[in-house]
């Protein structure tokens, strides 16, 4: 009896060593030689494998980030500048900050501004929806209201508001990943800079259709009248396809272009103060004023110049033919 | 002897055909027509007018845009409004040019008449450079470009031609009314593309829910056999009513018993199949000099008082379809452009007709009532009806997953969105719906992976070329 349990114990231990030293003598024979630096920066990484930085998750960025030669290429949106400080401190490369990114959804089309034309009773997804018509709104371009960008996000930062049938951004909760933006197949949600404070100006709609169809599809939509690129002062909006674009690397924040827009459609969000709408309207109104009595004052004294110059050069000009 | 049919899947929807006694009648000339520029499959045609132009009935308005593509004719006399974008059927804009009517003057050179012209011109290319002028696209619903069809690329023999009569959609009669009542037109235009072709054998395939149909027809056929060795080798065919007996692959299956391999054409197999419209337009556009400006609409629907089956001037507004109807009845909860099973429901009624528009059909609330959703139960019912042989309930959940790679293995891209799944499916999950999203998706990607492989090839060949051309 005494035996059987001494040889069996003897047995199971020895085929235990031998086992391990076979599997570690594979291992050493077939190492897989891993910078060690790949684990480190993943370590440093957020872990959200969200993929928002462009590539499968945060293994596949660190294996990446390892093997470049710089960090132009790379940037985690979720992590931040905090976390690409200690990525390039990892791998001893330079790191540009980045501004902070938050999604911007670029729909003004209420369920009040933007009445139905039709009702819509198929499968709740912006993708199938889009993929059979244009909306069952006037507008073509607007939110289609099925929340394919609460699915994607995978922060639970987005959530329909039922009110407005509009998605909402919690601003603590994104992180910048673009997840959403790729999902919307209106390409309505856009990913723009944080701003100072979280102070930022944007155009709340995207239609390219001309003014009065606009007008008539929704009561907020931007018509492109182009009041709003005239009125700024830094050359921050472009009017293209019948619709406004702030830059956000040129706004200066003044929030001109929001008082003066007839329809709304220009949003600032997290100011301190409300916006005073008629004072920006009347400074600006007034440095317009100023700025056409001057552009005519100057026609006025070039037509005196030219009126001054012009029998001059005509008696120049007819001596040339002469001769 | 067992009656033909294709060989899997299919349904059988009743085939509520209330308004196939009523006769083919022209629509008035409504006071503005809308005409689109992209009315077919490929590129968008070129306006060759411009605002302000007069026009007449049947002059070019538009040229082809490129290889696969097609020319536009003006459908009324008048004066060219605008050019510019337009909200369609499905809300989108798409450019149309706008014309407004003055009278009903024709071009000289089309023959009015209503003398059957039985002479088959001799020469196939003369044929088909006529098909091409009359701006002809198949009308059986997809508006291929009928020139491009009949060049079959080289190397390639066809076999057969068959004349698509099933009209296997519920509810559409236009095609049976055309057979009955331009039977002779028809095959007439029958003999034109087999001519065209250089085929011995043309099939007019016809389902048996249409007997008056198939009698009439091959009355015509064996009258206009006397008239020429051209008329020949054409046959008329019944075939089981099942849906969706119209589709090109099921038809040719059903006929030929020959199967068109995933990503392949008919040409491939040896067929061209062509509706019994596009025969038609083929006769007006070959014998008569007319182009393909009106097209017959049914307008239909057990909520809808006066049925019809009108022939429509292209770019007619909907509105004023149904307005000289009688108006959208009060009953009326969706209006669909097509039949029920394949047909796309209207958000816009302001829209026009086009080239390829067949149907216009009424449905209550109660008949277009989604029944709730619930799970999948994995009978395989979807699987049984799908007549392309796919499993629409895995598809269903690929699609679902984003799984692009495995959709396309599993063929995604070979449904033709008949609508046999969905209509079979007890859960009623909306497979229809998710699957022809996913259908777009994955064919968007493999038309993006071959304008890749082109261009590399063509890298490639520039490449190795260049040495050797010095």
């Amino acid at each position: 009896m005494t035996t059987t349990i001494i040889w069996t114990i003897a047995i199971i231990s020895g085929l235990g060593l031998l086992l391990a030293l076979t599997l570690y003598l594979v291992a050493l024979r077939f190492k897989v030689e891993e910078d060690p630096r790949i684990e480190l920066v993943e370590k440093a990484m957020p872990g959200a494998n969200c993929g928002g930085c462009g590539f499968a998750g945060c293994h596949a960025f660190a294996d990446s980030a390892v093997k470049a030669p710089n960090l132009d290429n790379h940037y985690c949106p979720v992590g931040g500048n905090e976390t690409m400080k200690k990525v390039a401190e990892i791998l001893g490369y330079e790191m540009t900050e980045k501004d902070p990114m938050v999604a911007v959804v670029r729909c003004n089309g209420t369920c009040s501004a933007r009445p139905r034309t039709s009702e819509y009773d198929g499968t709740l997804s912006c993708k199938v929806k889009a993929s059979l018509y244009a909306g069952d709104t006037g507008c073509a371009y607007g939110c289609l209201g099925c929340g394919d960008c609460v699915a994607a996000c995978k922060f639970g930062a987005i959530s329909m508001d039922p009110e407005t049938g509009l998605p909402v951004v919690d601003e603590e909760k994104c992180t910048a990943c673009g997840a959403c933006s790729k999902a919307c197949p209106k390409a309505i949600i856009e990913l723009r800079k944080k701003g100072p404070r979280g102070m930022r100006e944007y155009v709340s709609c995207v239609n390219k259709d001309k003014g009065p169809g606009v007008k008539k599809a929704c009561a907020s939509a931007c018509i492109g009248c182009g009041i709003c690129a005239k009125t700024c002062t830094h050359d921050a909006i472009v009017l293209e396809n019948n619709v406004a674009y702030i830059d956000f690397g040129k706004c200066k924040l003044c929030r001109e272009c929001e008082a003066m827009c007839p329809t709304g459609a220009i949003h600032g969000v997290n100011f301190p103060k409300p916006i005073d709408k008629d004072a920006i309207k009347a400074r600006v109104q007034e440095r317009q004023k100023k700025a056409r009595e001057a552009a005519a004052a100057a026609a006025e004294a070039a037509k005196a110049v030219e009126v001054a110059v012009k029998p001059a050069v005509d008696e120049v000009k007819k001596e040339e033919s002469n001769g | 002897m067992a009656r033909r049919t294709f060989s899997i899947g299919g349904v059988h929807p009743a085939d509520s055909k209330i308004s196939r006694g009523c006769k083919l009648e022209y629509l008035p000339i409504p006071p503005t027509v809308y005409i689109a520029l992209s009315q077919h499959i490929g590129a968008p045609a070129k306006p060759v007018v411009a605002v302000g132009d007069k026009v007449k009935v049947g002059q070019v308005l538009a040229e082809p845009g490129g290889f696969m593509s097609a020319y536009i004719h003006s459908s009324v006399s008048g004066t060219v409004k605008s050019i510019g974008p337009r909200k369609d059927l499905s809300g989108n804009n798409q450019m149309v040019v706008e014309i407004a009517v003055e009278g009903d003057d024709w071009m000289e050179d089309i023959d009015r008449t209503d003398t059957l012209v039985t002479d088959i011109p001799e020469d196939p290319k003369s044929i088909i450079e006529k098909i091409k002028l009359g701006g002809v696209v198949g009308l059986g619903g997809a508006t291929f470009p009928t020139h491009v069809k009949l060049s079959p690329p080289p190397g390639k023999v066809c076999e057969m031609l068959i004349i698509n009569g099933c009209e296997c959609e519920p509810y559409l009669t236009s095609d049976f009314r055309t057979l009955l009542e331009k039977g002779e037109q028809v095959v007439i235009g029958t003999a034109l593309i087999k001519k065209a072709l250089g085929v011995a054998k043309a099939t007019i395939a016809i389902e048996d829910n249409k007997l008056e149909a198939i009698e009439h027809i091959q009355k015509v056929v064996n009258d206009l056999k006397s008239k020429g060795p051209e008329y020949s080798g054409i046959e008329v065919l019944s075939l089981m009513k099942k849906y969706p007996e119209g589709g090109e692959k099921q038809l040719i299956d059903a006929v030929m018993h020959r199967q068109v391999k995933s990503g392949g054409l008919p040409i491939d197999v040896g067929a061209v199949v062509d509706n019994v419209c596009t025969a038609l337009a083929v006769y007006e556009a070959v014998q008569k000099n007319k182009p393909l400006i009106d097209n017959s609409v049914t307008v239909t629907g057990e909520c809808f008082p006066k049925q019809a089956n009108l022939i429509v001037r292209v770019g007619t507004p909907l509105n004023y379809v149904i307005d000289y109807l009688g108006g959208v009845p009060e009953e009326a909860a969706k209006v669909i452009s097509g039949g029920p099973m394949m047909g796309k429901s209207i958000a816009n009624l302001e829209a026009a007709t086009m080239k390829g528009t067949g149907g216009l059909l009424f449905l209550t609330r109660e008949q277009t009532k989604r029944m709730p959703e619930s799970n999948c139960i994995r009978c395989g019912k979807c699987a049984e009806a799908c007549p392309m042989g796919l499993e629409p309930f895995l598809l269903n959940r690929l699609a679902k997953a984003g799984d692009t790679d495995a959709l396309e293995a599993n063929a995604v891209q070979d449904c033709i969105m008949c609508g046999c799944c969905l209509y079979s499916c007890p859960a009623g999950i909306p497979l229809l719906d998710i699957i022809s999203q996913a259908r777009g998706q994955v064919m968007g990607i493999m038309r993006a992976r071959a304008a890749a492989a082109k261009a590399a090839a063509e890298a490639a060949k520039a490449s190795a070329g260049s040495p050797t051309a010095k």
